[in-house]
């Protein structure tokens, strides 16, 4: 690596800062129900589709987190989305394949899937 | 493109947490994730000091911020599942105010860090300091580009502007310095940092160095730049082996990437570093001495002038700073002066970092604006006194500081308002003591220590320091007479105005302080050969009372054998064989035996 000048500086910085956005808390959420009844129902497979899909369209900003069972348990996998200034949605049943959507609808573009929609809070 | 980790688990790797166990918890994390699968999800991430070195080792789990404090290699198994896996926060683990005792989960929510303001400290514990991308990602050299694309007396003028002074302990400003090392005339200069941090307690360079090395190779580049010089040393002490070896690290990934070296950032600016080790002689600190001790001479002042701005390394002009004050330089090019002069005070501006440690709860770093008291920092930042006994005394600056009273508690510090009080900022140690403390064993420990890493090149320091000590001793020991006060008072004040370096001008700070806030105990000793606070040896005594059941315990807990006694009845101490150390008394368990 060399560095030139404060444009190379400014490059790294933003490549850096991008690795590192999970170092602090974003608003702008998508959260995982990872209790012991969402990791039976597929969970697991579920983050991994989430993470493959904030890496690839390279999202800064947003934090990928898991929570615990919030008793919906027949419904899990659950995922929930949250947008500054907007009420969290919650997703039921959610397959890897749905993720895609999610993201690219909701997350990005702050349409809600609505035929996935169980809870509004 | 490599998979966004969803979580950073930092953990802190500086000398505090890794004589805890952090470098168990390291490898220990690392293995778990690679059992679950998810090495490439969570990222382990080892940094720098992160200051509450008491709660050591520090574990935090990024995105939520979790702190985790007194993690233990056992604890990581429920880390990764119930975390890292669930999502789910380990309330045993969290950290407790030790003044509410409640739990608190965020890192930014902690008393100890509400109050304090981290500018010199900003990256210390964030950043892997050995990784020169994380450096950056962190805006760091934007203040070394900066300041290329200025005239050097530009930024001799910007530092003058944001006020900073010395943080080794003088307090000179450090822009006029620079200034008069660039007006020096000669066609080579150096640069030179002080990193022979030596003071008791005193830790808040060796955090730097360990957790941000590329801030003061920055703050280093950016002097040699304004002063005209292509050549700087960093003295560092031996005692430091985790901040050399980051510091290595650190000056050949800046080589590689034309940060160091010939024509920096493409430019002209040519700039290159050497460590030299110190081998941890308190007088090298002097910078006379340190310079001295690189040239390959024993470690010796010598009278200034000629000061080194003139005639430093090697009879060339030198410029040489503290490590925290290069620490403050960078951000203080990148973000312009007015920043650090609106913080602090009229004649202190900008923040300060001082090592809390003794009889306080929150042992660790704490940088926070000039100007703030006492009060605040040993109460809100520190958590107060520890084990519930009372404060009696502040110690700041070292060996060559003082030590303040109760009554200066809310003394708002800055460089003028420390030496009015008697002490010195110095380089920002703070011991605090509780009623425990015998104030007299507290001048003669400083005394010890100043007397034993005298260099002995002056009469005054070399003789003085030695009959001072003497003199303490005796009182310590019950034999002190009347004229032993004003004896150490005369010889303090030829010892301070006859000294050819700091070393001695200011060795008899801590006795004169103590004789002006406690000279009641000094009195004490002498008249009633007593010792207020209990605690030198040879004023106090064990005696067993009637409360005695005669169950034997002291018996078993002395090492000296001094007790004796049959069951069931009470037990005596004999005074000639017993050592004093406390030890009967702490395991009665029926609170019979009194210490006088």
């Amino acid at each position: 690596m060399n560095i030139k000048n404060l444009a190379d500086l400014r490059r790294i910085k933003e490549q850096v800062k991008s690795e590192t956005s999970s170092r602090r808390e974003n608003e702008t959420q998508i959260i995982v129900g990872m209790g012991t009844c969402g990791i039976a129902a597929g969970a697991r497979a579920v983050m991994m589709a989430v993470l493959d899909e904030v890496t690839k369209r390279s999202l800064r900003n947003v934090s990928v987190m898991q929570t615990g069972c919030i008793g919906m348990c027949q419904k899990e996998p659950l995922v929930d989305v949250v947008r500054p200034g907007e009420p969290r949605i919650t997703y039921g049943n959610v397959k890897p394949e749905d993720i895609p959507r999610i993201v690219s609808d909701h997350l990005v573009n702050g349409r809600v899937v609505s035929d996935l929609v169980v809870a509004r809070l | 493109m490599e998979k966004l980790a969803r979580a950073h688990v930092l953990v802190c790797g500086g000398t505090g947490c890794s004589s805890s166990g952090s470098k168990i918890i390291i490898p220990a994390l690392r293995e778990k994730l690679q059992a679950k699968g998810m090495e490439d999800e969570v990222r382990v991430v080892e940094t720098g000091c992160h200051g509450l070195c008491e709660m050591g080792p520090l574990v935090i789990v990024y995105p939520e911020g979790v702190f985790y404090v007194r993690v233990k290699p056992e604890d990581v198994d429920e880390i990764v599942e119930t975390h890292l896996v669930k999502g789910r926060t380990i309330t045993r683990l969290l950290y407790r105010e030790a003044t509410t005792l409640e739990t608190v989960p965020g890192y930014d929510k902690i008393a100890f860090y509400k109050k304090q303001k981290r500018y010199a400290l900003a990256n210390c514990g964030h950043i892997n300091p050995e990784s020169l991308e994380e450096y950056i990602g962190a805006d760091g050299y934007e203040g070394l580009a900066k300041a290329l694309d200025m005239t050097p007396e530009a930024v001799i003028e910007e530092i003058k502007a944001s006020g900073l002074r010395g943080r080794g302990g003088g307090g000179f400003p450090t822009g006029l310095k620079w200034q008069f090392t660039r007006a020096a005339s000669g066609d080579k200069k150096y640069v030179i940092c002080n990193a022979d941090e030596g003071d008791p307690g005193a830790f808040m360079d060796r955090s730097v160095l360990e957790g941000d090395p590329h801030r003061i190779i920055e703050g280093m580049a950016v002097c040699g730049y304004a002063i005209g010089s292509d050549e700087g040393y960093i003295y560092c002490r031996a005692e430091y082996p985790l901040a050399i070896k980051r510091l290595r690290n650190a000056i050949a990934q800046a080589r590689e990437a034309g940060l160091l070296g010939e024509g920096i950032l493409s430019g002209k600016f040519n700039f290159d570093l050497h460590i030299k080790e110190g081998a941890g002689a308190f007088v090298c600190g002097e910078e006379t001495a340190l310079m001295a001790s690189i040239e390959g001479r024993r470690g010796m002042p010598r009278p200034r002038p000629p000061f080194p701005a003139n005639s430093g390394l090697w009879g060339k002009p030198t410029n040489i700073n503290n490590v925290e004050t290069f620490a403050n330089v960078p951000s203080i090019m990148r973000d312009g002066a007015g920043y650090f002069a609106s913080q602090g005070t009229e004649t202190s501006k900008g923040t300060k970092v001082f090592a809390l440690t003794g009889k306080i709860n929150n042992t660790g770093l704490a940088e926070v604006p000039m100007g703030i008291t006492m009060r605040e920092i040993i109460y809100e930042i520190g958590g107060g006194i520890s084990d519930g006994r009372n404060f009696k005394a502040v110690q700041i600056g070292g060996p060559s500081g003082g030590c303040l009273p109760e009554s200066l508690l809310d003394l708002p510090i800055d460089y003028e308002s420390l030496t009015r009080a008697g002490a010195m900022m110095g380089s920002g140690g703070l011991v605090v003591m509780d009623e425990t403390t015998c104030m007299v064993d507290v001048a003669r420990y400083f005394l010890n220590f100043t007397q034993d890493e005298s260099c002995g090149k002056c009469t005054p320091c070399r003789e003085g320091t030695k009959r001072m000590l003497e003199i303490l001793n005796r009182i310590c020991e019950g034999m002190g007479k009347e004229e032993d006060i004003p004896l150490l008072e005369n010889l303090a004040k030829s010892i301070k105005g006859a000294s050819l370096c700091a070393l001695g001008q200011t060795a008899p700070n801590p006795v004169l302080s103590t004789l002006s806030f406690f000279r009641d105990e000094y009195e004490a000793h002498i008249r009633e050969h007593r010792c207020p606070a209990g605690a030198c040896a040879a004023l106090i005594g064990y005696t067993i009372t009637d409360k005695c059941r005669g169950c034997g315990l002291c018996k078993k807990a002395c090492p000296a054998g001094a007790i004796s006694g049959e069951t069931k009845n009470v037990h005596v101490i004999d005074k000639k064989t017993c050592v004093r150390c406390g030890e009967c008394q702490a395991k009665c368990p029926f609170n019979a035996i009194d210490k006088s």
